[in-house]
Parts: structure tokens; C-alpha cells; sequence
């Protein structure tokens, strides 16, 4: 008998029942709820009577239409308070537990769950949103899902799976300095495309990621759906630990010993296989800039714009010339020549204490460049943004000319006022890069929050290890 | 999902071919955040003189009172007798949801569209295939309190008169639609394991179970 991955392990741990055609009965330890995917789920209850499974194991946040400024006048947009305040009387009805949008701890879903010790290793976690696999960097099965099936786990607190494959991907290496986590995941993504992680939940493996933070590894997770797989893992170690001591849903007392003798399993077995494994050289990668409309179309920032006519296949060479076009953008060009109209800095890839203190740390004594039109930094949480100011972050920003903000999914995904105006281009710490997706016409640069920082003080994209 | 096993109820005609899935419900109140409450709104633009948008307090607005269903004698109705490819259009489930919120639990008609016949049964709605000339008969029946009785077990439709007409339904959606299961409830089958699953759970991991989040 061969080990088992990681991934065996929370999977064997959590089948409830298997029917005959290899499709599963797993039970989820934590749902997470916001109020884009949920209200048809829960009105799906109401319809059917049916009562949430267990109310425990759920936890609520509005963060995709909330507003960023003002928040004491409510939500000005009818469409956007209406999903917000629907969220609030289904959590009173049903006994949920939701952080309202005025609550302290209110933020993004996946900055808040393992801030809280909601999600916690070990756990499988879900929620109605695709970037659900952030939680996995505890070295807990997390992975989005669809309304019907937020439905599903309300009623049942299990969901209907088939098992994917195994990928391993290793970071040998540690990355040079200045390189961060987000490098680290755009670099793989660059290398294995958007569908490489197809079928697979990946296991992030090596040194490079064992250096990293759980804030990093957190970003790293996040994007592992970028690369087409709905689950990344990250083996717990004793930086897992460490975060998880003192979180306020964290096991307290004999659990916390219980607990972490359990979590120490939760690493893949020295002799278990994978399905596939790919490697890579952290030391050769550099900070990265998106330049197209998909995370793979990426390159160094000290790199030029690639040619679409050296493009072999024909299907990629289109959506390479049709990524230029909407980018306003040239072959060859050089990344560091590209001029930028708005910064932004947050979302639940890099809106974390880490990545204020990245940003501010480029940002320290200096202004943004006078091309810059608005700058932004949306912390992740109530809890990230009262930590920064008691660092004295908000100073760094506001000094230098950046706007600071009030938490939540912002110009991310622009379903709230912060938007970017037709053929506007921005320098955008988020995962995301399609048309449109920062608003009609938008075009984003995916980038670490350094970078980010670096490119609203240049006015342009400016390698950070030259700072 | 509500089962469907005997259903004796009023009927009301649509005398019309090719209902599509627009007229069922028109476009606009997609943007709903909801699955429920689209009753008020089935055939929308058929059943009132302006023109509908969402969250409209449909009492105060005007009545086509020439429109079948706005007819005081079909009120209540819970059987729509139709004409042929009933359904057509859109894959939109808002379809179904608005006829089921409206009060209607089965549908009999010469022939339905394949994803809206498929929709019917994810939301506990019979839709029944008689041929051409049956149908044609129940409209030339149908008079004021005209009820039919379905009994989806034995497969029959017993008329005012206790003429009894047959019907064929296949046997998985037969068998889920009596027991009113859908995904969920299929999964509740299991509701013994999946407590025996946390008791266990409960036992190997107790922290998961112990911190009642506030
Ligand atoms: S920050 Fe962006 S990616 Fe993350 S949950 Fe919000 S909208 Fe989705």
C-alpha cells in the first residue's frame, strides 16, 4: 500500500456514504454564506420547509455589494442593498450567525474565516464563491460552489462529489528578494495555463511555499482556481499552528492540544503518489505583470510583451492578438513602459496584514505620480484595517496619496461604486484580469501588492527589487 | 420538493400552440434574487395592461380581464390544459417556478419543450403528453368547474364523466416525483448516516462541535 497525499487524508475523513458509481456522500465543516449565491438556497428552504442541517457550521458575510466609503448612509444602489438586507433576514430567520455589514469583523469571506478560526485545518470548507480554495492553505479541502448546491449543504451539511486527482506542484528554491507569493502562483499559472489544474486539486509543495507565511500560502490557494483546479492544499506545519493559536473560534483549552495532534497528520506521506507532479525553480522567478485578459497571459516585469505571432497554435495566438487588443497594448513592448491610471490593492488574494505592510513599505515618504487618478487600498476585514492603523499604515497611504477604505470585495469584481471607467488601466492586486471585471472597458494588470505600490509611486510598472 | 401522488383539482385552458417560456415569464424578472414569488407574474404581459417589472405590487395593477386565467370560475386552478411544444424558448427554470408558485401541478398538452418538460419535474410540476385528439376533447369538455382527477401511481386521468385515460411517464421521474425527491431529499435518505457520521466526528474531532460561533 502505497502513502497517502494530503488530499487522500481529508477526503477519506469526511466520506459520509459512497453510491455504487463512485459518487460521494462528504460532510463539510464550514459554510461559509454571502449574499450574492445564497438568497434562491435559501429561499429553496423556505419552499421545501426545510431547516438548515446544522446552524452551527455556518457563518455569513455581506462583502461583494458593499459600500466602501460612507457606510453609515447604507447602500445607495437598490439592487445591491436589497441582496445585502436579504442576507441579513435570512441569517435572523434561520439563526445564522452573520457579520453584519457594520460589525467589526466584517471583510471579505476568505479573510474573515481563517482570521477567526472559522475554518481551521483539517476542515472540509465551502461557500458560493469560486476563490473558497483560499482556505486550503491551512490544510483544509476548501472549494466553491453553485446555489443549488449552497442549498444542498444548508439542508444536508454534505454535498454529492466525485474524488479529483492528485497534482503536486513543488517550488524548489527559496524565490529571491522583493519576489512574493503572488509572483509565486501568477509564475505557475504562466507555466501550467488556466487549464492545467483541470480534474486536479493541487498540493503546493517546497521550500519556496514552506517559506512562506500563511498569508502567502493564502494567496497562493486563492489563485489555485485560476489555474482550473477547485481545491489547493498546503501541508499544515508549525506556521499552520502558530496562526491558529488564539483565533477567537479556535480550539480552546484540551481541544487545542486534541487538535493539533490532529492537524500534524496533515501532510502527504513520503511514499504517496500523486497523479501528476511538476516542478519548478523558485530561484528563477521574478515579480510578475499580467499583460492580457487571463492570468496566464503573464510575464517578468523586467520582461517585454510576447509576439502573438510567434505563437505556434492557432486558438492561443487569437486570444493572444484579441487580449493585445482590448489591453491597448503592443507585442514587444516594454512591461515597464506601461502607464497606469488607477492602483488598487486588496481583494481576498492580497488585502491582508502583509500585504498592507508590503505596500506600505513602498509607499513610506513618497507620492503617488501625478498620472495616477485615484489609488485604493481596501483592507480585507474590519480587523485587517484596525490592525493596519495601529501600525500606523493608513498614514503611509494617506500621506502618499492613496485612498483608505473601508473592507470588502471593491473593485475586484466593481459590484459596489469602486469601478474603473471605459479603457482605464490599473494596477490591481486581485485575480482577475477578464474584460470587464473592473468595469466596462476596465483594463487590470495583475500584480503583488509591491507592485502595486511601486506602480502608483512610478506612475508605470517599475521592478520592486530596483526600489 | 413537494411529492405529487393524487391530485383531484380545476382546470383551466390556454388555447394556445407554443407558449414559450417568455410568455411564461418575461425576461425581466430574472433579475430576481428569488425562486419564489414569481407567481404574480406568470404570463405577464397576457395577464395585465402595463407593463410588468420586478417587485410591482401586482394588486394594484390592471387587469386583462379577456385573459383565461383572470376569469373568476378558473380561480384556484391546479391543472393547465395546453396546446402543443408548451414551454418552448429559454432553458430558464424561472419557467416552472413561476407556474408552481401560481398554484399549477400539472400541465396536460400534445407535446412540451424538452427542457422545459425537464424543469417541471425538478420543482414537483407533472407535465402530461395525451395525444392531439385527447386533448382536443378535455377543451371541447371543459365547462365551469370542470375537474379532472391525476393518480400519478396508476398512471391515469379520470374525467367529470369517469372516463379514464391513460398516460405514460418514465419510471426514475415517476418514482422521484411520488416521493416528491430532489437532490436534497435524495441526499436525506442518508440522514441516519450522515448522523452517525457526526456522532462519530463528534468523538475523533470534538473541537469542530464545541465552539458555537457568535
Ligand atoms: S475579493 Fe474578489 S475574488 Fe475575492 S470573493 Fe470578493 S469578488 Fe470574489
Amino acid at each position: 500500500m502505497p502513502g497517502k497525499t494530503l488530499y487522500d487524508k481529508l477526503w477519506e475523513d469526511h466520506v459520509v456514504h459512497t453510491e455504487d458509481d463512485g459518487s460521494s456522500l462528504i460532510y463539510i465543516d464550514r459554510h461559509l454564506v454571502h449574499e450574492v449565491t445564497s438568497p434562491q438556497a435559501f429561499d429553496g428552504l423556505r419552499l421545501a420547509g426545510r431547516k438548515p442541517w446544522r446552524i452551527d457550521r455556518n457563518l455569513a458575510v455581506a462583502d461583494h455589494n458593499v459600500p466602501t466609503t460612507a457606510r453609515e448612509q447604507g447602500i445607495a444602489d437598490p439592487v445591491s442593498r436589497l441582496q445585502v438586507e436579504t442576507l441579513d433576514n435570512n441569517c435572523a430567520e434561520f439563526g445564522i450567525t452573520e457579520f453584519a455589514m457594520t460589525d467589526p469583523r466584517q471583510g471579505i469571506v476568505h479573510v474573515i474565516g481563517p482570521e477567526q478560526g472559522a475554518t481551521l485545518p483539517g476542515m472540509t470548507v465551502v461557500c458560493g464563491d469560486s476563490h473558497t480554495s483560499t482556505h486550503g492553505a491551512s490544510g483544509a479541502l476548501a472549494f466553491g460552489i453553485g446555489t443549488s448546491e449552497v442549498e444542498h449543504v444548508l439542508a444536508t451539511q454534505c454535498l454529492v462529489q466525485k474524488k479529483a486527482k492528485n497534482l503536486l506542484i513543488k517550488l524548489n528554491g527559496p524565490v529571491g528578494l522583493g519576489v512574493t507569493a503572488k509572483d509565486i502562483v501568477l509564475a505557475i499559472i504562466g507555466t501550467i495555463g488556466t487549464a492545467g489544474g483541470n480534474g486536479y486539486t493541487i498540493e503546493f509543495a517546497g521550500e519556496a511555499i514552506r517559506n512562506l507565511s500563511m498569508e502567502g500560502r493564502m494567496t497562493v490557494c486563492n489563485m489555485a482556481i485560476e489555474a482550473g483546479a477547485r481545491a489547493g492544499l498546503v501541508a499544515v506545519d508549525e506556521v499552520t499552528i502558530d496562526y491558529y493559536r488564539d483565533r477567537p473560534y479556535s480550539p480552546k483549552g484540551e481541544h487545542w492540544f486534541m487538535a493539533e495532534r490532529y492537524w500534524q497528520r496533515l501532510y502527504s506521506d513520503a511514499d504517496a503518489v500523486f497523479d501528476k507532479v511538476i516542478e519548478l525553480d523558485a530561484t528563477a522567478i521574478k515579480p510578475q505583470v499580467t499583460w492580457g485578459t487571463s492570468p496566464e497571459l503573464v510575464v517578468a516585469v523586467d520582461g517585454c510583451i510576447p509576439d502573438p505571432m510567434l505563437e505556434t497554435e492557432g486558438g492561443k495566438r487569437q486570444s493572444m492578438q484579441r487580449a493585445l487588443e482590448y489591453m491597448g497594448l503592443q507585442a514587444g513592448q516594454a512591461i515597464t513602459d506601461i502607464q497606469v491610471d488607477k492602483v488598487f490593492i486588496g481583494s481576498c488574494t492580497n488585502s491582508r496584514i502583509e500585504d498592507l505592510r508590503a505596500a506600505a513599505d513602498i509607499a513610506k515618504g513618497k507620492k503617488i505620480a501625478g498620472n495616477i487618478k485615484l489609488a485604493l487600498v481596501v483592507p480585507g476585514s474590519g480587523l485587517v484595517k484596525r490592525q493596519a492603523e495601529a501600525e500606523g499604515l493608513d498614514k503611509i497611504f494617506i500621506e502618499a496619496g492613496f485612498e483608505w477604505r473601508e473592507p470588502g470585495c471593491s473593485m475586484c469584481l466593481a459590484m459596489n461604486a469602486d469601478k474603473l471607467e471605459e479603457g482605464e488601466r490599473c494596477a490591481s492586486t486581485s485575480n482577475r484580469n477578464f474584460e470587464g471585471r473592473q468595469g466596462y472597458g476596465g483594463r487590470t494588470h495583475l500584480v503583488s501588492p509591491a507592485m502595486a505600490a511601486a506602480a502608483a509611486v512610478a506612475g508605470h510598472f517599475i521592478d520592486v527589487r530596483q526600489l | 420538493m413537494q411529492a405529487f401522488t393524487l391530485l383531484n383539482g380545476l382546470v383551466a385552458p390556454l388555447d394556445r400552440a407554443n407558449v414559450d417560456t417568455d410568455a411564461i415569464i418575461p425576461k425581466q424578472f430574472l433579475k430576481s434574487i428569488r425562486r419564489t414569488g414569481f407567481g404574480p407574474y406568470l404570463f405577464d404581459e397576457w395577464r395585465y395592461l402595463d407593463h410588468g417589472e420586478p417587485e410591482m405590487d401586482c394588486s394594484q395593477r390592471p387587469l386583462n380581464m379577456d385573459f383565461v386565467l383572470n376569469k373568476p370560475h378558473y380561480q384556484g386552478a391546479q391543472i393547465l390544459l395546453a396546446r402543443e411544444n408548451f414551454g418552448c424558448g429559454s432553458s430558464r427554470e424561472h419557467a416552472p417556478w413561476a407556474l408552481e408558485d401560481f398554484g399549477f401541478r400539472a400541465i396536460i398538452a400534445p407535446s412540451f419543450a424538452d427542457i422545459f418538460y425537464n424543469n417541471c419535474f425538478k420543482n414537483g410540476i407533472l407535465p402530461i403528453v395525451l395525444p392531439a385528439e385527447t386533448v382536443d376533447r378535455l377543451f371541447k369538455e371543459l365547462a365551469d368547474g370542470y375537474r379532472l382527477t391525476i393518480d400519478l401511481a396508476a398512471q391515469t386521468i379520470t374525467t367529470p364523466n369517469a372516463a379514464t385515460l391513460a398516460f405514460t411517464i418514465d419510471e426514475t421521474r415517476k418514482y422521484r416525483l411520488l416521493n416528491g425527491l430532489d437532490d436534497i431529499a435524495l441526499s436525506l435518505l442518508h440522514a441516519d448516516k450522515i448522523a452517525a457520521y457526526e456522532n462519530g466526528r463528534a468523538k475523533r474531532a470534538p473541537w469542530l462541535f464545541a465552539s458555537n460561533l457568535k
